[in-house]
Order: structure tokens, then C-alpha cells, then sequence
């Protein structure tokens, strides 16, 4: 399995739509065939067109707010003592987080295949938040698919997609978290695909899904390179990119554009959620070696017994509570060119206090798995390494989380 | 040997109706309530679908999540299922069974394995919700090395070209997907626009046979017989969660409904 040059990861994967001859494809029913091959051609044809692009291009900048901030957390660098540590603050985008990206693509497609309603899934509510604002904002009707377990753990968002007009339908299904928003997602499109356009709040799904979602939050990286070589000249010698990974959209972002470069000099450090650090229940299929699966229409490592059941997952953040994992990810390991490891809850919220007792930053729960990693190694960097983060998301959705478990003060300090 | 299921479709198109195809959950309400209903509707059903039981199945309905979920948690195992059918057909050793299920479940258990223990216990087809064609093409070859039919779906969304590619590689059952929905849904079409739609399919290979499903209810059923089979599955599945709830037996509850069902088609 080897990765190529000079061709976008989203397109490497072969006629099939399998990445690495093994990942992803379109595992779908029958009847969803024709939508997803009508988007695929629709889209095909857009990410080409020069009037598109300018379109897309007009709206991240004019509505979303890009590009967002590149920052260096000088506190938090001299108290860790090694690497300089530096944080690109995705939270900036209009909405506080990456999801917005995917969410404004899907309903510029949308728009353009002339369907009335987009339907999505949500975790951490962000992805339902975002699609729900592109959705008012381009004129379509909104329905959002979320776990019952995550609307009661993520009430910020769900009262946000309710005031942009979004009906959330809450999913008692199975464990009630991202997992059975995407099947009841998928359901609903089934059932409504002539009318209805859907939008995967990640990197995951069928084939289409996930290459739609990489280019759009390709953007990320494409801002990151320009700042990197304004800040220092050139693309450092020592680059380190770390972020959390659930589904993997922000982190297939945030590395895409640097996917051409030595892994010496650039490298892409992934974090899974390790959920709470007495459970045997995690979210992290890379880091604890789960099997190949197919879980909503792509193959890839995914959390299940040895009967293909789904597993259940735990963890303190609701965006990265998925047992399954980008197929793009999933080449990325096995390519070797990204290397994946975990954080439990604990080290989240450890890595959530010292960064906001150091600095005037809140990533949510999600980043903050990955600042605990970036954290503990940046210990044992040279100086002149660069650690940059992507605080990908706020900690205002998680309010109600980070008060119960460190106490009022690192809600209302913020 | 001529497989089951075409001696069904014979025997059906002999007496001038459309065969039933019935569909319950493997393992709901157990694995033990499971087999005996199998047994007691096997007199009135021709062909008998046996749902494999996943977690995440994106293409059904309440219903059947409810069955499938009620069997997880009462423990069935792919293992079991084998065993169902296995001690199904020593009862009734010519009813065709088929399995129906998603492919993770195939894919984990490998499906050269997964093809030998069908042949052992007894299956006569296969379908697989997410193992669309042309991806479906592999292991459609060894299903047919095995005598074993793998039943192709078809819906209102595939387009003519792919319908006539797809028959063309068809083994000699197919399943029609009835309308844009998971199963179990309303039926959101009438029963003659169905039709409609069913004969077009029929047309381009009038040999091979053609099942409808989804939505199908005691009310519908007779409406859609000029079909070659139709398939009831969530209205048997709502019977078994009825029965449960109201503290009856599902068997025989499931046995009448079946029985109703037959008197409605022929």
C-alpha cells in the first residue's frame, strides 16, 4: 500500500472507491446507489469548476471568516520547556469549529442538484449546528439526526440548531450517540433521496461522503501553509500537526496539504479518544488495533466483537465517540504516513486546564486530546520543533461537562 | 438438483398465486421461539427469510431494528443461526430458507466460511442489503459454486441501463424494492404503480423471478399478487412485539397472521 504524490488523497482511491485497495467503497443499499453516483459526477464536475471554487472561496471568506488565526501560546511554551508550541484556532470560523467548512459545501451541492432539504448526523452537535446555519442561510430546509444520549450532554448546540430553525430528531437507538445519528441519517435518506440532499458531518460514509468532506476542510491546511511560511520564511525543518481524530475531518484538513512532504520534517500526529482511563471502552480503533469493518457504507478499522456487531465506545467527548474511523485515516496508518495514539478523558480535561490557565484559548473537549499528546511530547523536542495544534473546536458547547467534572471556576473564568 | 426456492416459485405459479415470502428475525424473540416459528408458519409460507441480526442495519425500519435488538440482547450469534436453520430443515428438509442480512457480519465471520456453513445447515440464498452490484459480483461467482442463489435488490431509484446489467448477471431471484424507504415503511405508492414499475423489471427477463417487498401488510398484499412472490416481513415483526407486549404467545399469533396472509393471495 502506497500513497502517491502530486494526487490528492481524497482522489487516490481506485474505481471502486477504495482507498489503499481496502478502504472505504460504497457498502450502500441498493437504493441509494443512484444519489450517491449523481453526487459523485456533481461533484466531480464542481471541484473543477473555476466559477465553483470562486463560489465556495467567496463564502468561507465573507461568511465563515477565514482565514482563521495561527497563534503561538508563548505561556504555555515556556511552561512546558521544549518544543514552541503554536495553535491554529479552527474556533474561529463563524459557528466555533471545523464542521462549518463541509457543512457550506454540502449545501452549495445541495443548491446546485436543486434538492429543497439537507438532512445531516451530529456528536458533539457541532456538524447539526453548522449544517443548520448553511442550511438557513442558502434557503433549505433542515433535519438533524443526534443521538439522545448527545443532545442531553450537548445542550448548547442542539438549542443553536433549534434557533436556526433545524428540526433535531433525537435517536433512542442503540447507544444513543453519534454512531445510530448516522444510521438514522442513512435511514432518512433512504427514504427520502429524491428530495432530500444529505450531508455526513464527517470523513466517513460512502466514498463520495468522504472526499467531499476532505476537500472542504482542506482549507484549513491550505490557510496553515501560508501562515507557516509567513511566520518562518519557509515550511519549518521540524514540523509536528497534531489533532484530535473521531471521524478525522479535521485532522485530514489540517494535514492535507502538507501530505507531500518527508514525515521527517512534517509529521501528523492523530489523536483518538481513550476514553475514561477505567473503562475497557475507548473510541480509538487505530490505537488499539480494532479490525476492518464495514460501518456505514465504508470499510475501515472499526471498534466490533467477532460477530461484526458494532461495539459500543465511551468517551467524555461526544465528537470523537465513533467506533469507526475515516477510510482516509485508515490509509494514513497504513501507509504509515500518519501516526495515531490516544488520550483519555482525564488527560483531555488535564490538558483543557492547563491550557486555559495559560493561555487565552478554550478548545473544546475534542482538541483537548489532542493538546495532552502535543503537551507530553513537546517536553522532549528541541527548540527549534514546531508543535502546532488545531483547536478545532470551543469549549462553550461542554459548559455543562467541564463544570460538573473540574468545577465552576474553569467555566466562568473563560 | 433444482434449488428450493425455484421449486417454490414453481408450485406457486401452479396454483395460480404468487409465493409468500416471510421474514423474521433470526433469534427474536430467541433462538428457541425463533425455530418455532419458523415451524409453525412453514405450512402457509413458500419461502422462508431469516433476518442475521446487526447493530447498525442503515436499511431497516422500526420493526425490524426492534427484532434485530431484541435478538442481539437475548445473545444470538452467527453460530446459532446456522443452528436455526439447521434444525429447521431436519423439520421441514425442502422449504426454502434464506438468509438476509449486512455484510460486516459475512465479511467477519469470511465468506468462503460463511458460503461452507450455508451449505451444511442448509441455506438456499442469500441477500445482502449492502453489497450492492457490480461490488457484489465475487462473491455472487462463489454463491453459485455452492448452488447457492444470491438475490440481487432492486429499487425504484436504479436506473434502466443498471437494471438490465444487473438482471443480466442475476441468479434466478431477485428482490424489488417497492418504494423509496426502509422496511416497514407506509407504502407511499399505490399497489398498481408498484405493479407497474414490476412489470418493466419483468419484461427484461420474463424467465427470471421477481420478488416485491417492503411495506407489504395483510391490507396491501392482495393487491400486489399478480407478482411472481411477495415478501411480508416488519408486519410480522410488529406481531412478534405485539404478542410480547400483551403477554401472548408470538408463535401462534405469527402462525395465524401468516395463515391470513396466504388466504389474502390465493
Amino acid at each position: 500500500m502506497k500513497l502517491k504524490k502530486g494526487i490528492p488523497v481524497i482522489d487516490q482511491g481506485n474505481k471502486l472507491g477504495f482507498w489503499g485497495g481496502k478502504f472505504g467503497g460504497n457498502f450502500v443499499p441498493e437504493t441509494l446507489k443512484k444519489p450517491i453516483e449523481d453526487l459523485e459526477v456533481l461533484f466531480n464536475k464542481l471541484k473543477k469548476d473555476k466559477k465553483f471554487i470562486q463560489e465556495r472561496d467567496k463564502y468561507f471568506k465573507n461568511w465563515i471568516g477565514v482565514p482563521t488565526r495561527f497563534i503561538k501560546l508563548e505561556n504555555l511554551t515556556k511552561h512546558v520547556g521544549g518544543a514552541q508550541i503554536w495553535s491554529k484556532v479552527v474556533s474561529d470560523a463563524n459557528g466555533g469549529a471545523h464542521k462549518v467548512y463541509n457543512a457550506t459545501v454540502h449545501c452549495l451541492l445541495a443548491k446546485r442538484s436543486g434538492k429543497k432539504v439537507i438532512c445531516g448526523d451530529t456528536g458533539a452537535g457541532y456538524a447539526g449546528k453548522m449544517l443548520s446555519m448553511a442550511a438557513k442561510k442558502f434557503g433549505l430546509k433542515c433535519k438533524i439526526f443526534m443521538g439522545a444520549k448527545d443532545i442531553a450532554r450537548q445542550q448548547p448546540n442542539v438549542k443553536a440548531m433549534k434557533k436556526n430553525g433545524a428540526e433535531v430528531v433525537p435517536v433512542y437507538s442503540g447507544s444513543q450517540t453519534l454512531v445510530d445519528a448516522v444510521s438514522e441519517c442513512m435511514r432518512f435518506w433512504v427514504a427520502n433521496c429524491d428530495t432530500a440532499a444529505m450531508c455526513v458531518g464527517s470523513t466517513v460514509g460512502p466514498a463520495v461522503f468522504v472526499r467531499i468532506c476532505g476537500w472542504s476542510t482542506s482549507q484549513i491546511s491550505r490557510e496553515l501553509k501560508v501562515q507557516l511560511i509567513d511566520e518562518f520564511g519557509s515550511i519549518p525543518k521540524k514540523l509536528k500537526l497534531y489533532n484530535c481524530v473521531g471521524g478525522g475531518s479535521s485532522s485530514f484538513g489540517f494535514w492535507n496539504e502538507f501530505m507531500d512532504y518527508d514525515k521527517k520534517q512534517c509529521e501528523f500526529i492523530g489523536v483518538e479518544a481513550g476514553g475514561p482511563a477505567k473503562s475497557k471502552k475507548h473510541a480509538a480503533p487505530l490505537t488499539y488495533g480494532s479490525k476492518i469493518g464495514i460501518l456505514h457504507g465504508a470499510a475501515q478499522y472499526v471498534n466490533q466483537n467477532s460477530d461484526g456487531q458494532i461495539e459500543e465506545t465511551e468517551s467524555i467527548s461526544a465528537g470523537l465517540d465513533y467506533p469507526g474511523i475515516s477510510p482516509l485515516h485508515c490509509f494514513l496508518k497504513d501507509t504509515k504516513r500518519a501516526r495515531y495514539t490516544a488520550a483519555s478523558d482525564e488527560q483531555a480535561l488535564n490538558a483543557y486546564k492547563l491550557v486555559t490557565k495559560f493561555e487565552k484559548l478554550r478548545p473544546s473537549l475534542e482538541p483537548s486530546h489532542a493538546f495532552a499528546v502535543a503537551i507530553s511530547e513537546s517536553k522532549k523536542f528541541s527548540k527549534d520543533t514546531i508543535v502546532v495544534v488545531n483547536s478545532c473546536g470551543d469549549a462553550y458547547k461542554d459548559r455543562g461537562i467541564l463544570e460538573k467534572r473540574l468545577g465552576k471556576k474553569y467555566v466562568k473564568s473563560n | 438438483m433444482l434449488n428450493p426456492i425455484s421449486v417454490a416459485f414453481i408450485k406457486a405459479k401452479q396454483e395460480n398465486r404468487p409465493a409468500l415470502l416471510t421474514y423474521t428475525v433470526a433469534g427474536d424473540s430467541s433462538k428457541k421461539q425463533s425455530l418455532n416459528i419458523l415451524k409453525s408458519i412453514s405450512k402457509n409460507a413458500d419461502i422462508l427469510e431469516l433476518g442475521v441480526p446487526h447493530n447498525t442495519p442503515v436499511a431497516d425500519g422500526n420493526q425490524i431494528q426492534t427484532s434485530a435488538y431484541r435478538a442481539i440482547k437475548n445473545g444470538i450469534k452467527v453460530n446459532d443461526i446456522f443452528k436455526i436453520v439447521k434444525d429447521f430443515k431436519k423439520f421441514d428438509k425442502n422449504k426454502p430458507v434464506i438468509l438476509m442480512g449486512y455484510y460486516n457480519m459475512i465479511f467477519q465471520y469470511g465468506e468462503n466460511k460463511f458460503l461452507n456453513k450455508c451449505k451444511l445447515s442448509g441455506v438456499n440464498g442469500l441477500i445482502v442489503v449492502d453489497l450492492p452490484w457490480p461490488e457484489n459480483k465475487n462473491f455472487a461467482k462463489k454463491c453459485k459454486k455452492k448452488s447457492i442463489y444470491f438475490i440481487q435488490l432492486l429499487s425504484p431509484t436504479t436506473t434502466k441501463i443498471r437494471l438490465k446489467k444487473i438482471i443480466k448477471d442475476a441468479h434466478p431471484m431477485s428482490y424489488f424494492i417497492s418504494m423509496l424507504s426502509t422496511t416497514g415503511g407506509k407504502l407511499k405508492v399505490s399497489p398498481k404503480e408498484i405493479i407497474k414499475n414490476y412489470i418493466k423489471i419483468k419484461k427484461i427477463n420474463p424467465k427470471k423471478k421477481i420478488v416485491i417487498g417492503f411495506g407489504i401488510t395483510e391490507k396491501t398484499i392482495a393487491k400486489l399478487k399478480s407478482a411472481d412472490g411477495l415478501v411480508v416481513g416488519s408486519a410480522i415483526c410488529k406481531e412478534i412485539s405485539r404478542s410480547l407486549k400483551h403477554r401472548q404467545n408470538p408463535v401462534t399469533n405469527v402462525s395465524k397472521l401468516v395463515k391470513k396472509l396466504k388466504y389474502k393471495i390465493v
